[in-house]
């Protein structure tokens, strides 16, 4: 059951519903009574087309202001693959629902509107798309039939992303251009006699031919855990299993593993997974496991392989994207979530904002709003065991917590 | 010890992490069991997560008294077996209360009744977390919800103003009064929940498997005429049709497909190829474009 997970990006209009819609309606995805709610519903409404941004947008007010304003997920299978789409809202005052939609997932899709080119918005999405490291992005050139297919048009837009991208920090990113027309079904699940200057993929074929890039990476064994197991019942006595999901590398029974923040050593006895044991678990695995020795182990404690432990320290750089109304500030204290950790942080400086169209950073900012983001350094009050973000994407993000709302406030990316 | 390596399936990864953060985070959790297969299901990702400890909270079915006869029975032995307890709080005494009142006529339906007494046993047995086995590819409304959704003192979720979920990061922390619906097999499309179902061997009620019923047709839909709580106008003829449930609701708004789908095997090929959605059979789902939703927001789960 494995599953590629996909948001989708774009300024308002470009046509993300429709797009989503299209595609499910080409793979045969939307059901029959579906469908008939969706005809009736254009049909009520003057519509001369399918409105398929009748299937993803679930709430009132999205359809009453015909915009999307969080996430929606959309689930489509082919005989190849699952896809889980989340369609993220377009609107800059929704970006971090967008953020939402893209921290979750392995590829993305960045929608342009042909006419438009690239606008704001674009570099807005395309950043987020950087940051968060997302290996494959799509570059969705939609609404290609009202520029007449033009081809000239399209490498236009090309080029100005691809100048972009060469400002970057995040270099293996791969990035893939494709010319669509998502109402009329151009280079979406089929191809398209209008541009046969175009000699790539559909957009669908592309999607099937995507790694299955595990939610973990292939980066050093990090096991947090979760809970402790303990049975206490005649048959498991003295049962005492940790319990947490393996993010990167493997973990084998007999490996000698290091328990942070103790520095205590033991080597695994076994691996588990309900009513079966293993002798080896690979990443991404939730499993439970044993050890030789009855050490003092809690939630929120790390194991990880000899020679391969992460930066334990009270201080870190991260880059932050704010998601609250109350402006983030330098002395501001959240709670910081970093894995199953929680401890108590304070910011100790704002250094900077940057901007998304990667023209540079404002330095000395007094605070950092709604959407926007920003660089700080900041103190936690107990040891955090870390990896920056662009070697772990688990062990090197957080959440901070607004501790007077518990509202989650902002997502860190450790540098 | 065998020598194989595991790589547990993404979403079954995803849905046991979920239940380890619920019961690290939360005081008083509770399971939502309804004996339908989404939240049988529930139970045997919970079973794994804790194993080889029992489940460490408890089932809560709330009864609108009018459910299949096959699945209360199911639903009491599962508990049994599992030797978890049930918590069972009913409709009936309600309404029988004057707390509700019952609607009547052709498509009268207990479903918007769950709430007030779904309400009243999160506080009565002060539960924080409730789990249930929403997904996201049912209904529009609830494609929109979070894994951990924030709800009120009134059960309320205000589905504009929803916490980012980053990562798998998931911030539990609620306000004294507030309470968090957890949707662990969010993710999960019917297929996968049927695959799994036949993967891993799981036991579920009969009337998911085609058998002979008395039915008849109205709206398009067969719906019992064996369960008296089914309203049915007298000119509605009654025929014997080979049929089964692909969804276990309320009786009275829960219609049956044609199908001759007697094994596992047979019902996940049915899935495979249907061309209705599974909440097409649910009729309270058409009262309006807006009925999830509506309900959610009135505490629904």
């Amino acid at each position: 059951m494995n599953v590629l997970k996909i948001a989708t990006a774009g300024s308002v209009d470009d046509g993300k519903s429709t797009l989503i819609g299209r595609i499910l309606y080409d793979t045969k995805s939307l059901t029959d009574d579906k469908l008939e709610a969706i005809e009736e519903k254009s049909k009520q409404r003057g519509f001369d087309y399918l409105d398929f941004s009748l299937a993803t947008d679930g709430l009132v007010a999205e359809r009453e202001q015909g915009i999307t304003i969080d996430v929606a997920h959309i689930y489509f299978s082919t005989p190849k693959t699952s896809f889980i789409i989340a369609d993220t809202p377009g609107h800059i005052e929704y970006t971090r629902n967008m953020v939402t939609g893209a921290s979750n997932s392995q590829a993305s899709i960045v929608l342009i509107d042909a006419r438009n080119g690239v606008v704001e918005q674009t570099y807005r999405h395309f950043f987020i798309n950087t940051l968060l490291r997302v290996k494959d992005v799509v570059i969705a050139v939609n609404k290609m039939d009202l520029v007449d297919f033009s081809e000239e048009k399209f490498n236009e837009i090309k080029k100005e992303i691809e100048y972009l991208a060469s400002k970057s920090a995040y270099k293996n990113q791969k990035l893939t251009f494709i010319p669509i027309s998502a109402l009329k079904g151009d280079n979406v699940v089929t191809g398209s006699d209008k541009m046969s200057w175009y000699k790539g993929e559909t957009l669908l074929n592309h999607l099937e031919t995507l790694e299955f890039d595990d939610v973990a990476e292939a980066s050093q064994t990090r096991f947090p855990i979760q809970t402790v197991i303990r049975p206490k019942t005649e048959e498991y006595h003295d049962f005492r299993g940790y319990s947490g999901k393996i993010y990167g590398g493997d973990l084998s029974v007999g490996d000698t593993i290091t328990v942070l923040p103790s520095g205590t050593k033991s080597k695994v006895k076994t691996i588990q997974f309900f009513d079966k044991e293993y002798s080896k678990v690979k990443r991404g695995s939730s499993i439970t496991i044993t050890l030789e020795d009855n050490i003092n182990i809690s939630r929120g404690d790390m194991l990880v392989k000899e020679n391969e432990e992460p930066t334990v320290a009270k201080e870190l750089n991260a880059t932050i994207c704010w998601m609250d109304k109350t402006p983030l500030q330098a002395s501001s204290k959240y709670i910081i979530k970093h894995g199953v950790n929680e401890v108590q942080a304070k910011i100790n400086t704002l250094t900077s904002i940057i901007k998304t169209d990667f023209s540079g950073k404002q330095e000395n900012p007094s605070e950092l709003v709604l959407n926007e983001i920003g660089e700080v350094t900041l103190k936690v009050s107990k040891p955090l065991f870390f990896d920056s973000y662009s070697k772990n994407k688990a062990n090197g993000s957080f959440i901070l917590i607004d501790p007077k709302t518990n509202n989650t406030a902002g997502v860190g990316f450790i540098q | 010890m065998n020598t194989d390596t595991i790589k547990v399936g993404a979403l079954e990864s995803e849905a046991i992490y979920i239940f380890r953060e619920v019961v690290a985070q939360f005081e008083k959790p509770v399971l939502l069991f309804s004996g339908g297969k989404d939240s049988i299901t529930l139970v045997r990702l919970a079973q794994k997560a804790f194993y080889p400890a029992k489940i460490p909270f408890p089932l809560m079915h709330i009864d609108t008294g009018h459910n299949f006869p096959e699945t209360i029975e199911f639903r009491d032995r599962l508990a049994k077996e599992l030797g978890v307890e049930l918590i069972v709080r009913n409709v009936q005494d309600n309404i029988d209360n004057g707390k509700v009142k019952e609607e009547t006529g052709k498509y009268a339906s207990r479903n918007m009744l769950q709430t007030e007494t779904l309400l009243d046993a999160i506080e009565e047995f002060g539960f924080d977390a409730c789990i249930g086995g929403a997904r996201r590819d049912e209904e529009k409304a609830r494609a929109k919800e979070r894994i951990f959704s924030v709800r009120d003192d009134f059960g309320q979720w205000d589905e504009r103003n929803q916490r980012p979920e980053l990562f798998d990061i998931l911030n539990g922390r609620i306000d004294l009064g507030q309470n968090v619906r957890v949707f662990p097999i969010s993710n999960w499309t019917e297929l996968d929940v049927w695959s799994y179902i036949q993967k891993e061997a799981i036991e579920i009620p009969s009337i998911y498997f085609a058998h002979k019923r008395k039915t008849f047709v109205r709206d398009g839909m067969i719906w019992s005429a064996e369960d008296d709580v089914v309203y049915r106008e007298e000119d509605e003829v009654v025929e014997e049709r080979m049929v089964r449930f692909r969804t276990v609701g309320d009786m009275s708004c829960t219609a049956a497909v044609l199908s001759d789908a007697v094994s596992i095997d047979k019902v996940v090929s049915e899935i495979r190829v249907s061309t209705i959605s599974e909440r097409g059979a649910r009729i309270d789902d058409k009262r309006s474009e807006a009925a999830m939703e509506k309900r959610k927001q009135q505490g629904y789960f």
